[in-house]
């Protein structure tokens, strides 16, 4: 778990910080009644008050209130029962009114944490500073045009959350389990689709290097960065970057970079001259937000299981082992796939097929659990004829793959293709009798003492019979002429 | 008596009784904007045809017996109120040819009570200013003169000039104005009227061009406290699209004009007798002292004495909202654009030339004050001594149920006068500032000549949402001074 960065003078340590916008999942833009929907051609979810018309005022939307209190609620974050509304003033052609409305001295979620698991199984607790909400700005494209750039405000106003996690990560390795875990408690919050490269969650990374025991050094803040990959990459090459400079006897400036993964180097995105001053104040068109505890309460009482809470859940009820039981959670989705199939049948045989063949057909066919040909409840049906003895576990592996092709029933596949396992006694006997006929040398050989040819018998009774003998009757009927 | 002199309260009647029609009202005004706006310059764009228009359709109305409140009746609208496809340039370059596809919530209430709009009236740039010198539309003359001096002309006052001048001089019956600072009630007093800025968050703000969000107030003025009554009550009430106004019931308002002021107790702030006060001013005040004495009201001597910051302050909050507010004027996406080769050039270009130099100079002051490093010494500091001058109103009005001051330290001063100094500009909003940084009801009403013949306001402060009793106050100096005055130049004067 321990990331040093070996300089020329010694070890260093990494620190490193998150913050991350998350679109808010909701009808309407957080303070206008225009369409809050991703694509749409250009500037046609846009109202009066996102172009910033004079005289336009905004109004709230509760829902996004809600999504952002939700949110809070699953980061086990406060909830600020009165939270504010700056305006954050800078000049730009994407934004309409020359100002974003956010939250900067008053956000509505303050300190919550966030537990992460890594790949040695160790587990930290990463805190959360705060989660405010502010407004998305439009898109400048400049590359449609030679002269000219074109704006389109379809996502001008949209609702973000922004979380800030405390400096609390060392590794690049903890920001991208914290980022995974923190998409996955978004999704299924159902308060933001986590989308990263549709730029539906976007990460800023704040980083800084020091010797152990130090207090914090100079951070450099990196913008922007769409995937998790490029933010853990973006930590390592910046890291290395501020380490060379305080090694060659330098400081590092607190500015804002930006990743540039095909160079494979973060750059200065503007100097201390071209710094903002936003100008941060409340914004008087808004009263204070002021929430009920009455209303929190009634979004606690409806938020979902979140991802720890079913993990543990799936470990208890189920009896399976807590690596299976954080894969199944790891997608709401899959987790109520499993749950459907495990449902009143054998939850380990469950989770074994689940995680198994069902994942693997789903990689291979490059299906996602959606559109996924087999149901549910269709993999359930199956397990259940494994069960009840209908087929043997080497013919359900037949009986699957047909499933995935055909999308029919395991009960139809098994008709159609005549699979029922044999357990007719009768039968295998028969095919016994006609295995040790064929084999008269290999049975002197067993006669003679090579006990271990008796699965040599087994696989040929079983191949005589097509492999749809009952495995446990096979071995039973030679055992007995043996 | 002609149609131009009659209150909107006896022209309600008159056209309910058909001695008139619409048509006759509208027309007659139209007329006399026709002859005198050349010269006053009151509105920015006349909407002669349409007002024609409108009082054909308020004469059918009327002949069906159906009329609403204000039918037929020809108003101005400050060219601040965004009027659905007609033009809407708050007195600026920036939106010369600005036609908003919607009507702000305040012009709408008009319009659905009946109201027939003869144009929009002139103002200073954006609302920024106290003598309406700042347009971009050339300066509004107040319509009256000095005794003996036909030849100087005067100012309306500001910001709401060109309401005022057009109300005064009847070329319509009553207008909207806004009211920032004063904006309502100095330019009501220059020119001889009525005017109220409502409590704030009575009057919905959608669609009204802002200035300070905080402050920006709609009112009417009119030439009666009861045609105030009378408007305001259909301009007033909530709505949802304006996050600040207030969900409040509206009570009869013109019934508030005739209530009996028996054991009403009016506070006399001992922080407005400012030194160097004009004795004609000081006069008419204690005029109106006697006045509601007569009238059966206790008068009692109250501080309020965080006044003397309130100017101060305005001037460090109204600019920093300002600066913000007026940011969305960038050359993109409406009004006037002067193109350059970069971004930051357009914007230099356009807002340099969209801009006069008093809004520039407010802007300039409101970034200032929001800045990194002097936030805390001026925006921060000015918020905390308006929530004291809030609490110096909330403690008399403990005491009491209205304040009773001077509406502004002078008359209407010449064009050309106190224009070198924007301090001593802004020194004529010192009466009016104080209540409009605490959000409260406050109204100039005419109550007598100065000196030189022009005609000097009294201004009453009421509590938060009781315009009725500042309205009852009003009423009794209106008929205790019983200011029959008119200005020189007027329709009926021809």
């Amino acid at each position: 778990m321990s990331y040093v960065i070996e300089g020329r003078t010694g070890p260093w340590e990494l620190v490193v910080g998150l913050e991350v916008h998350a679109q808010v999942i909701s009808q309407s833009k957080l303070f206008s009644g225009a369409s809050a929907s991703y694509g749409g051609e250009p500037n046609t979810h846009v109202s009066l008050v996102d172009a910033g018309f004079p005289g336009m005022l905004p109004v709230i939307n509760r829902e996004c209130v809600a999504q952002a209190i939700r949110t809070g609620l699953g980061l086990e974050a406060r909830i600020n029962l009165e939270s504010r509304f700056d305006r954050k003033n800078y000049f730009y052609a994407d934004l309409p009114t020359g100002y974003q409305i956010s939250q900067f001295t008053h956000p509505i979620v303050g300190e919550g944490a966030v537990e992460i698991e890594l790949a040695d199984g160790s587990i930290r607790t990463i805190g959360i500073t705060r989660l405010h909400l502010e407004q998305d700005a439009g898109k400048s494209m400049h590359d449609q045009d030679p002269t000219r750039s074109f704006i389109d405000l379809n996502r001008a106003g949209v609702a973000l959350m922004e979380i800030v996690s405390e400096p609390d990560i060392r590794t690049p390795e903890e920001a991208g389990a914290y980022l995974r875990k923190l998409r996955m408690i978004l999704r299924y919050l159902g308060t933001c689709d986590g989308n990263m490269e549709e730029g539906s969650m976007r990460a800023d990374v704040n980083v800084s290097v020091r010797k152990a025991g130090e207090p914090f050094r100079t951070r450099c803040e990196i913008k922007n960065v769409n995937s998790i990959r490029y933010v853990m990459q973006a930590i390592e090459i910046e890291a290395a970057r501020q380490v060379e400079i305080w090694e060659s006897g330098g400081s590092v400036d607190q500015e804002t970079r930006l990743f540039d993964p095909a160079r494979g180097e973060t750059r200065s995105l503007r100097s201390k001259e071209d710094a903002h001053d936003y100008r941060y104040f409340p914004d008087p068109d808004l009263l204070p937000l002021v929430v009920e505890e009455a209303w929190v309460e009634s979004l606690a009482s409806f938020l979902p299981e979140l991802p720890d809470a079913k993990r543990q859940r799936f470990q208890t009820e189920y009896g399976i082992p807590r690596y299976d039981a954080g894969v199944l959670v790891a997608e709401q989705a899959t987790a109520d796939f499993y749950e459907t199939v495990a449902r009143g049948r054998d939850p380990r045989l469950a989770a074994n097929w689940v995680i198994g063949d069902f994942f693997a057909a789903l990689n291979r066919t490059g299906r996602t659990i959606q559109d996924s040909p087999i149901t549910a409840d269709g993999l359930g049906g199956m397990l259940d004829l494994i069960t009840d003895g209908t087929i043997n576990g080497k013919i359900a592996k037949e009986v699957f793959e047909d499933m995935l092709e055909t999308g029919e029933s395991a009960a139809a596949v098994v008709e159609r293709r005549g699979l029922r396992q044999v357990t007719d006694t009768g039968a295998i006997d028969a095919a016994v009798q006609s295995v040790l006929a064929a084999n008269q040398d290999k049975l002197a050989e067993y006669r003679a003492g090579k006990d271990k040819l008796f699965g040599f018998f087994v696989g040929q009774v079983m191949k005589a019979m097509a492999g749809k003998g009952n495995p446990a009757l096979v071995n039973e009927a030679l055992k007995k002429v043996l | 008596m002609m149609l131009t002199e009659l209150t909107i309260a006896a022209a309600q009647a008159g056209l309910k009784r058909r001695d008139f029609s619409a048509v006759e009202l509208v027309g007659a005004h139209v007329a006399a904007i026709e002859r005198l706006n050349g010269r006053l310059n009151a509105f920015i764009t006349v909407t002669a045809d349409e007002a024609m228009d409108a009082a054909r359709r308020a004469d059918a109305v009327l002949a069906k017996g159906e009329a609403a409140p204000l039918t037929g009746i020809p108003l101005g609208i400050k060219d601040l109120f965004c009027t659905d496809g007609v033009r809407t340039t708050a007195a600026s370059r920036m939106l010369e040819d600005f036609v908003p596809p919607y009507e702000s919530t305040v012009t709408a209430n008009l319009l659905r009570d009946g109201a027939v709009f003869a144009g929009k009236t002139n103002l200073d740039e954006f609302a920024m200013g106290s003598a309406n010198i700042n347009s971009a539309f050339g300066a509004v003359e107040n319509p009256w003169k000095r005794d003996g001096d036909a030849d100087t002309v005067l100012v309306p006052g500001g910001s709401s000039g060109g309401s005022a001048a057009a109300v005064a001089a009847s070329l319509v019956m009553g207008a909207t104005g806004t009211d920032t600072g004063g904006s309502i009630r100095q330019p009501a007093s220059y020119c001889g009227i009525a005017g109220i800025k409502p409590t704030y968050g009575r009057c919905s703000r959608w669609g009204t061009i802002a200035f300070a969000s905080s402050l920006d107030q709609a009112g009417p003025m009119a030439r009666t406290v009861e045609d105030c009554a009378i408007l305001l009550q259909s301009m007033a009430g909530f709505d949802p699209r304006d996050s600040t106004s207030v969900d409040c019931p509206v009570p009869d308002y013109r019934a508030a004009c005739g209530r009996d002021l028996k054991g009403m107790k009016v506070g006399i702030p001992a922080e407005y007798r400012v030194a160097g006060m004009p004795a004609d001013i000081e006069a008419t005040w204690d005029k109106g002292i006697a006045w509601l004495r007569d009238a059966g009201c206790e008068i009692v001597e109250v501080s309020l004495p965080y006044t003397k910051y309130g100017l101060a302050t305005y001037y460090i909050v109204a600019p920093a909202e300002c600066s913000s507010n007026l940011a969305r004027y960038d050359g993109v996406r409406f009004g006037r654009r002067v193109p350059a080769p970069s971004l930051d050039e357009q914007y230099e270009a356009t807002r340099r030339a969209g801009f006069g130099a008093e809004v520039r100079r407010r802007i300039l002051m409101g970034t200032y004050v929001l800045s990194a490093g002097y936030y805390d010494a001026y925006y921060l500091r000015a918020q905390k001594v308006r929530n004291l001058i809030r609490r110096d109103f909330e403690r008399a009005f403990q005491q009491v149920d209205v304040l009773l001051t001077p509406t502004a330290p002078s008359p209407a001063f010449a064009q050309g006068e106190k224009m070198d100094d924007p301090v001593q500009m802004y020194l004529n909003d010192v009466f009016t500032v104080p209540a409009s940084m605490a959000g409260v009801p406050a109204m100039s009403v005419p109550a007598g000549l100065s000196a030189n013949g022009l005609p000097l306001g009294l201004q009453i402060i009421g509590r938060s949402f009781d315009e009725e009793s500042v309205l009852a106050a009003a009423s009794a100096i209106e008929r205790a001074a019983s200011f029959t005055h008119r200005p020189a130049i007027r329709a009926e004067v021809v």
